[in-house]
């Protein structure tokens, strides 16, 4: 019989006042308890409409079926025929939007938690697990990709457990791209990323870092140093300033540079060598997510006050409820101002 | 990790290094930059190249220890390795139709305007370097200067070596005295760089200034390289490092470099403290 709770398990989170003041990960993950009591939340319907949700196209209800029976290790196997990178999913992939808005227990109640069921297996295995990653056989054909943040990283795990030899060329000196420099470390902290990546080289895929295709290296050649194909995943590019008066004052940051500044370069430890500036009053401009996570890390930086401005309604913001939540209950402690 | 193959202290505060980085070397031109790190959680440091062997795979480095970070490097000997090295990034100088230049170097940018003056003197363009530095102990590269030059001016301020004064007084003479520059090419502290484009501006000789602002990624991702370029913002990473004198806005630029000034000074405080205490 199914657990037939209207709620998901919900996830544990650092205590607001604790976690305002440090850079740790806010959600702290299932208990494993908690973990088969969500599982038994799925009702393993035959048509699969979860699937459907995801872009990788996860055995969700296997999956979820084998977190039931307390196999958590083939719950771990089963996701990774499908996804490289299941810790990091678990933790950032837009669930509400995806697998888990096609949830038939979401009709009437909350979806099952299938983002902290996959989170809690993937973190389970990186754990207990004593199953040594092996490098498939090769089949002698080699693949160059560029970028190695999500899609560079995918794209090489999937390859690589097809037998391809896979090097991934990254411009900065740590791979993992957005994952390193854009997402913040309590949001996903930095050594799930490392453990993803270690996890793709034990199946043979090389990463060489500080090479900037293009200027390093050009493809034609790559394809001269035998690479048969290559994969292009250089991000998100240049960001865009609006050209207004005074973007240019020192202590105007566009997203990337302070993002990039606090998560890859750490800055926000004492003792960083990058610098970083501190306010006590600060202005977000813009309404995307990325300013919410901006917000978020200004907050344990600043500590005061903010302004939030923006062009776009308010409730687009209200979509990402998950992250919403924590935020407004703690800026309602504070002095939190949008101006809208 | 790369490897530290020869370092020869110019003065008393810059050191040139040859760095083996063949991927570097063989795609380096006169211009252009690398990014490097000392060590694991050190800054990205941006650095204009200033010489590269693309046989030996060696890219040179030429720079003035003034922060934390270039104390550090300054602190790594001849067969140490430091962690990171990227590039060549940004965009090489441009040499194509020069018949004859002015080049225009200070302190320690003189180490890489050399590269460039190199470069024009081997293409066969007629090159007047004019070099300028604090006293004559700061005196790099005259040398060399000298072999890539038809014409060498060195200035003190203090008037310890060559003439006394700026830059900027040689460059309007010779500008006055009827020579006719197809480009000045200045590369130096930003207040030299400013006064060089006053200088030049008036007489409208095209001026091409080596723009080297606050940097992480250099490629183009963070925007923190940012500048005003005839209006318009440009990133100094991936569309200069060099950039038209005349459409810059050297106050904005000078500005924004001083933006983290209280930091690096703490920073070099702390260093000092630790150097003094290993000497104890």
């Amino acid at each position: 019989m199914a657990n037939m709770s209207l709620n998901k398990n919900p996830m544990p989170t650092q205590d607001p006042k604790v976690r305002a003041k440090n850079f740790l990960e806010v959600a702290t993950g299932y208990s494993e308890q908690a973990a088969l009591d969500e599982a038994a939340r799925c009702l393993n319907c035959k048509n699969m409409p979860c699937v459907s949700g995801c872009p990788v196209n996860i055995h969700i209800p296997d999956f979820i079926e084998k977190v039931r029976e307390g196999d958590f290790e083939e719950a771990y196997k089963i996701i990774s025929k499908s996804s490289s990178l299941p810790a990091v999913c678990g933790r950032v992939c837009p669930q509400e939007n995806q697998c888990e808005a096609k949830c038939v227990r979401g009709i009437k109640g909350e979806p099952v938690g299938i983002g902290r069921l996959e989170r809690f297996v993937a973190d389970w295995h990186n754990e207990h697990s004593s199953a040594v990653e092996t490098a498939p056989e090769k089949n002698g054909h080699k693949v160059a990709v560029v970028g190695s943040g999500p899609a560079g990283l995918t794209c090489a795990g999937d390859l690589a457990k097809s037998g391809y030899e896979v090097t991934v060329f990254e411009a900065l000196h740590t791979a993992g791209g957005v994952l390193v420099y854009g997402i913040p470390e309590f949001r996903l902290p930095k050594k799930i990323v490392a453990k993803e990546i270690e996890t793709l080289k034990k199946l043979g895929v090389k990463i060489e870092t500080n090479i900037i295709i293009g200027k390093t290296l050009t493809v034609d050649e790559l394809f001269d140093m035998g690479f048969e194909a290559v994969f292009i995943g250089s991000g998100a590019g240049l960001p865009r300033f609006m050209g207004i008066d005074g973007e240019n004052l020192k202590g105007v940051y566009s997203a990337n540079e302070f993002l990039t500044r606090s998560n890859l370069m750490k800055a926000y430890e004492e003792n960083s060598a990058t610098p970083i500036l501190r306010a006590e009053k600060v202005a977000v401009v813009g309404g995307e997510m990325l300013r919410w996570m901006l917000q978020e890390r200004r907050f344990a930086l600043a500590q005061k006050r903010f302004i939030l401005y923006t062009v776009a309604p308010l409730k687009n913001f209200l979509q990402d409820r998950k992250r919403l939540s924590m935020l407004w209950r703690r800026a309602l402690n504070s002095n939190f101002f949008a101006i809208l | 990790m790369y490897k530290i193959v020869s370092k020869k202290e110019l003065n008393s505060t810059v050191t040139m290094m040859d760095i083996y980085a063949p991927f570097v070397a063989k795609k380096a031109e006169a211009g252009q930059f690398i990014i490097l790190r000392v060590n694991e959680d050190g800054e990205r440091m941006p650095l204009t190249i200033a010489g590269f062997d693309r046989e030996a795979g060696t890219v040179r480095i030429i720079f003035q220890v003034v922060g934390a970070t270039t104390t550090l490097l300054n602190q790594k000997n001849e067969g140490e390795y430091i962690e990171d090295f990227a590039g060549p990034l940004g965009n090489p100088t441009k040499t194509d139709n020069l018949k004859k230049v002015a080049i225009v170097g200070g302190g320690v940018g003189c180490a890489i305007a050399l590269p460039v003056a190199q470069k024009l003197h081997k293409l066969g363009c007629e090159v007047h370097s004019i070099i300028g530095f604090r006293n004559e102990d700061l005196v790099i590269l005259e040398d060399e200067f000298k072999a890539a030059s038809d014409k060498l001016i060195v200035m003190t301020d203090d008037g310890s070596k060559g003439r006394r004064g700026l830059v900027t007084e040689p460059l309007k003479e010779l500008i006055e005295s009827g020579e006719e520059y197809d480009e000045v090419i200045a590369i130096g502290p930003l207040v030299m760089m400013k006064f060089v484009v006053l200088t030049t501006k008036p007489y409208g000789v095209k001026t091409t200034v080596s723009m080297n602002p606050v940097m992480i990624d250099g490629t183009g991702m963070c925007g923190g390289c940012r500048l005003t370029v005839g209006g318009k913002v440009k990133f100094a990473c991936v569309d200069g490092p060099d950039f038209d004198g005349f459409l810059v806005d050297f106050d904005e630029a000078i500005a924004r470099s001083n933006m983290y000034k209280p930091f690096e000074e703490r920073k070099r405080e702390e260093n000092c403290n630790l150097l003094n205490m290993k000497v104890k």
